[in-house]
């Protein structure tokens, strides 16, 4: 920031080339890497962009705003001398705004606030604290199986019509964490339709949710290249909330599919060597500069909790975006199709999800000594009855063995009672773990071989039965 | 001394400039006003291409770029176990403290070493006069209570000894010694010296590794070992489990050092590994882990051309060690991701892609890389065997094993530990494959069990194995017919398949009893299961069915199971007890048989 500012705003007018959304501007020899760009075109209209490679004699553009109308000539391209930064504050809380961080609530201009740059720096793993506050999200599939807990970055891989939006709002509307402090939510829409903004406008105004949120809307009929801008400026304010004001903020991207295949488009359009699938070799740290995003930090008091929501293209999960995701992050939450079609909500596949900070959040003081154990369990009395289950489409279920029916009917419970449950219906986590325990307990005690013998006879509804009775 | 020139280009993290004559390849630069660091990647004319190890926003053409003369090296001496360090050896903590900030920013200059620090340094006896060359150890510093640091001769140096400090305190920048070279005159010595990061340290000679590096991991010591000097690929898709693999590994093997590269992983991983290992004790010493490790973290959101050069950094480090004549475990995660920051780079070079888009010199890389693991008899006197030992993590896209990075890994490695992401889903960790996972070891450490713990071993071992192959064949049958339709034996087969799995192959990372099973348990355990199989074995011959077995001795197959979590590493014999009624329970159904054939049929 220092650096560029004792530099001066300079003007070209010499494009020679236009090519999708960059400008190639001939002339310069001082552009810097990643300065800032203001493009002016004939008829007044003025749009941002930024410097993507700088050389002696011209520097390439990428226009933001997109390219539609700028003519090689008349068209003014001013390098500001400053890289991509923007104002902060939390001034921004309740309030919305479009994917280049300027308001469209129809109220004031952000007057207050701090300039950061948008590509933030890296955090540093010295600096980092491990997380392990446990976030209770009232989802039973969650907090049972899959917890988060606050700093995680963990995602939603959903399918194009999967209630991924609804489980976001759920969460969003139902997290807490045991001592009581509320999350800020940053939201940003990444290239979403209308009624999905609507949606998520809606849900946030009728809650009275939007008090403690900034929502940053990027259409899907806006150019592709604000696309990369939108999450790096959600980002910018929550680690400004997080780590300068103290405030434990969730970050919900939605959706990651569209800021990957905008990505694609610019890197087609630089004509770069191409990865897998045309996607760009490079997207695995891109993604990872957004990602890594989230965390808590040493002496602070805040955190970043990150929820990106991707919908895998024709629900491959090895597509190149769900798999570089799933790389990054800190595990993820798999939507069914298969489940959503039985009419299962949320149709969380737990045995395709995972939370890798799980461990830490659980336990003892945190949720309840037996949740490692019956986790496990529940994870390996399932992914048995699933197998049975295509085993049993086969050969009948009678040439099953009695414990194999058994897990059969476990499946089924599971499935109904553990995994179903309301849009509003918000569980605590004794709940979730008492409920867990009523369907364990179809099956044979010998069966639980992941439970300590200890805790079976103290939370196993047999034994908890005759404790009752006995007093 | 050096070169100068000035930026012409920037593109991302390469930056091309002019007038640098005189610079050579791979030669350390300093790019722009904030002295950025660079390496030379490539020469045309006066022009060098230079990959930058930080951020390159706000540099222009024109910005100045500074030659060093020297290639990019690490410094070696006391002072980096315990320490977490950049894809460049930059100190974390100490940039931390400088930068007085949570975020890394760039042009922080820190040295490896901590220059203020005073080390009790123990002459070895050298006397003035002797003849010294590289890796001789001139004496020795306490570095942490579990590893005394040998002070080397630096490969490179042979002479005359002229003096030697006394025993005293000093700083790793004071002389502790001066040598006579031929033809370069009177040479100073410190306690550390620096080191290319891309050149092997040399060592005398390499042997074939024969002794297994013990992990307290069944599957991996007992199923796929790995031996001491050998190399080892973890693939394996997301969530199957390889970074937990991985710092177990770290954690437990019977390494004297560690090193860990975290390569374009996750901060958190490595916050975890900072926050956890400080307070878990080694089962070898019972000391802290952090006493004998090195963190290297070029997460993934750090500069890419950083994570490049942070596989040499560790290495380079491990074969630092391996010269004091100690066993070293370097723990790579991921190669998928050093690889990647070579596609980036080469790209930005625009250099011809061959298999997806990655550079037609990646599999001779790889090669070298894994080349530098071994068990030697290094440099210098007195004479010793040191080992680097390499496990690196390979991340398939869509956990497919016929991408090039896979591919081409399984050409220089020996063990290959296939992680399974079916396995993951039913939660059975770790997820290793046990059929696509193979280890070239298993004949060379047999010895060493037999010789250890059981003469038996590789009979019992191998007859496991195969239970489970048949499992695997059997499997398929059952989708046919059902389980109903197979004949007793087979059902046994199924059953004591069942008991490998859950109560051999799984293990507990996170349990205290289970994370960690010492050869003695593991050869108790493997004993139980495979001595209550030919039992069972015999009474289903004489008639028993395996439904009577499970109905009567289902408690007990648990508890087998349980041992896991229940039989602590000191008290191994109570395996036997749970083995012995097992037995004798199988004896009481084949009397009962006798007693009541009619039922039999």
């Amino acid at each position: 920031m220092a650096e560029a500012s004792t530099r001066v705003v300079r003007e070209y007018e010499t494009i020679r080339e236009v090519r999708g959304p960059l400008v190639i501007v001939e002339g310069i020899s001082d552009a810097a890497y990643d300065e800032i760009v203001e493009v002016e075109l004939p008829n007044g209209e003025k749009r941002r962009g930024r410097v993507l490679e700088t050389a002696q004699g011209y520097a390439v553009v990428q226009v933001f705003e997109g390219t539609t109308g700028i003519s090689a000539r008349g068209t003014k391209v001013r390098f500001l001398a400053r890289t991509l930064e923007v104002k902060v504050s939390d001034e921004m809380l309740g309030r919305i705004f479009n994917g280049l961080g300027d308001p469209i609530d129809g109220g004031p201009p952000i007057t207050s606030g701090v300039w950061r740059d948008i590509n933030g720096d890296p955090l540093n793993p010295a600096a980092r604290e491990y997380p392990e506050d446990f976030i209770q999200t009232g989802v039973s599939a969650i907090d049972g199986m899959n917890t988060m807990v606050r700093g995680q970055k963990l995602p939603i891989f959903s399918g194009s019509g999967l209630p991924h939006n609804k489980l976001a709002v759920q969460i969003a509307r139902q997290a807490t964490v045991r001592t009581g402090e509320e999350f800020a939510v940053v939201f940003a829409a990444i290239g979403v339709m209308h009624d999905e903004a609507l949606f998520f406008k809606k849900f946030f105004e009728e809650t009275g949710a939007i008090k403690r949120a900034a929502l940053f809307i990027n259409l899907a009929d806006e150019p592709a290249s604000v696309r990369l801008i939108t999450p790096r400026l959600a980002l910018t304010l929550a680690e400004h909330l997080a780590f300068d004001l103290g405030m434990h903020v969730l970050v919900i991207l939605t959706d990651m599919t569209n800021y990957c295949e905008a990505l694609r488009e610019i890197s087609a359009s630089r004509e770069e060597v191409p990865g897998r699938q045309g996607y760009p070799g490079y997207m695995y740290s891109d993604l990872a500069s957004i990602y890594e995003r989230a965390g808590r930090a040493k002496g602070k008091k805040g955190s970043i909790t990150q929820m990106p929501i991707l919908t895998m293209p024709n629900d491959d999960i090895t597509h190149p975006i769900p798999d570089l995701t799933g790389y990054i992050t800190e595990g993820q939450i798999v939507l069914s199709r298969e489940l959503h079609n039985r009419g299962i909500y949320p149709p969380i596949n737990v045995l395709m999800s995972l939370s890798r900070l799980m461990k830490e959040g659980i336990g003892p003081g945190k949720t309840r000594e037996d949740h490692a154990n019956v986790s496990d369990q529940l994870y390996a009395a399932y992914s048995r009855a699933v197998e049975l289950r295509s085993l049993a489409a086969i050969v009948g279920e009678e040439s099953l063995s009695e414990i194999d029916r058994k897990y059969l009917r476990f499946g089924e419970a599971f499935e109904q009672r553990f995994l179903s449950q309301g849009f509003f219906e918000n569980r605590s986590i004794e709940e979730t773990l008492d409920l867990a325990w009523e369907i364990l307990a179809i099956l044979p005690e010998t069966e639980l071989y992941k439970i300590k013998d200890e805790y079976i006879r103290k939370y196993h509804p047999k034994y908890r039965k005759k404790a009752q009775q006995q007093q | 001394m050096g070169v100068k020139g000035r930026i012409i280009r920037v593109a991302g993290p390469l930056v091309v400039a002019e007038g640098m004559t005189g610079i050579q390849m791979y030669e350390m630069v300093e790019v722009g006003e904030e002295r950025l660091v660079g390496e030379v990647n490539r020469i045309v004319g006066d022009k060098a291409y230079i990959q930058v190890y930080e951020s390159t926003t706000g540099l222009k053409p024109g910005d100045p770029v500074y030659g060093t003369g020297a290639p990019l090296s690490v410094e070696l001496g006391p002072g980096l176990i315990g320490k977490i360090y950049d894809g460049i050896q930059r100190p974390l903590d100490a940039i931390r403290e400088v930068a007085k900030s949570i975020f890394i920013r760039r042009g922080i200059k820190v040295p490896a070493l901590d220059r203020s620090k005073k080390w009790h340094f123990k002459p070895s006896g050298l006397k003035p006069g002797d003849k010294v060359s590289g890796g001789d150890i001139l004496g020795e510093v306490p570095e942490t209570p579990l590893i005394t640091h040998k002070v080397l001769v630096p490969p490179d140096v042979h002479g005359v000894l002229k003096w030697v400090a006394s025993e005293g305190e000093y700083t790793v920048e004071d002389t502790i010694a001066t040598v006579e070279v031929p033809g370069k005159g009177e040479v100073e010595l410190k306690m550390y010296h620096k080191w290319p990061v891309r050149k092997p340290r040399p060592i005398r000679e390499k042997f074939e590794p024969a002794e297994p590096l013990i992990t307290g991991w069944r599957v991996i010591d007992t199923m796929f070992p790995i031996a001491k000097g050998g190399t080892a690929a973890i693939p394996g898709p997301f969530g199957s489990g390889k970074t937990v693999t991985l710092q177990s590994l770290a954690k437990w093997s019977e390494a004297r050092v560690v090193i860990y590269i975290g390569c374009g992983e996750r901060g958190n991983e490595m916050t975890d590994v900072l926050v956890t290992f400080p307070k878990l004790k080694d089962p070898w010493t019972g000391r802290p882990m952090m006493e004998r490790t090195i963190l290297i973290a070029n997460t993934s959101n750090m500069p890419v051309a950083a994570r490049e050069a942070s596989i040499y950094t560790g290495v380079t480090m491990a074969e630092y060690y391996r010269d004091m004549g100690y066993d070293v475990l370097l723990v790579a995660d991921s190669t998928s991701r050093w690889a990647e920051a070579l596609r980036e780079i080469a790209g930005r070079l625009e250099e011809m892609p061959a298999e997806e888009g990655y550079p037609s010199y990646l599999a001779s890389r790889l090669a070298e890389f894994y080349g530098r693991a071994g068990r030697v008899r290094t440099l210098g006197s007195p004479e010793r065997i040191g080992s680097v030992t390499i496990t690196g993590a390979v991340s398939p896209p869509g956990g497919d094993f016929t991408e090039p990075v896979t591919a081409n890994t399984k050409r220089f490695i020996r063990v290959f530990w296939a992680l399974d992401a079916r396995l993951a889903y039913s939660r059975h960790y770790p997820a290793i494959n046990w059929i696509m996972s193979y280890s070239a070891y298993v004949e060379t450490v047999a010895e060493w069990w037999h010789k250890n713990v059981s003469p038996k071993w590789k009979q019992y071992r191998d007859e496991a194995y195969d239970i489970l192959l048949r499992e695997d064949e059997l499997k398929e049958i059952v989708r046919l017919v059902g389980t109903e339709g197979l004949s007793e034996k087979d059902k046994l087969i199924l059953e004591v398949a069942r008991l490998i799995r859950e109560g051999f192959l799984q293990q507990n990372a996170f349990d205290p009893i289970d994370a960690f099973a010492t050869p003695q348990k593991q050869w108790k355990q493997l004993e139980a299961i495979i001595d209550f199989y030919h039992a069972a074995l015999e009474a289903v011959s004489k008639g028993v069915t395996v439904k009577q077995i499970k109905d009567s001795l289902a408690v007990l197959m648990r508890e087998l199971v349980m041992t896991r979590y229940k039989v602590p590493n000191d008290k191994v014999e109570e395996i036997d007890k749970i083995k012995q009624q097992l037995i004798e329970g199988l004896q009481k159904l084949v009397e009962g048989q006798r007693t009541a054939p009619a039922i039999a049929a």
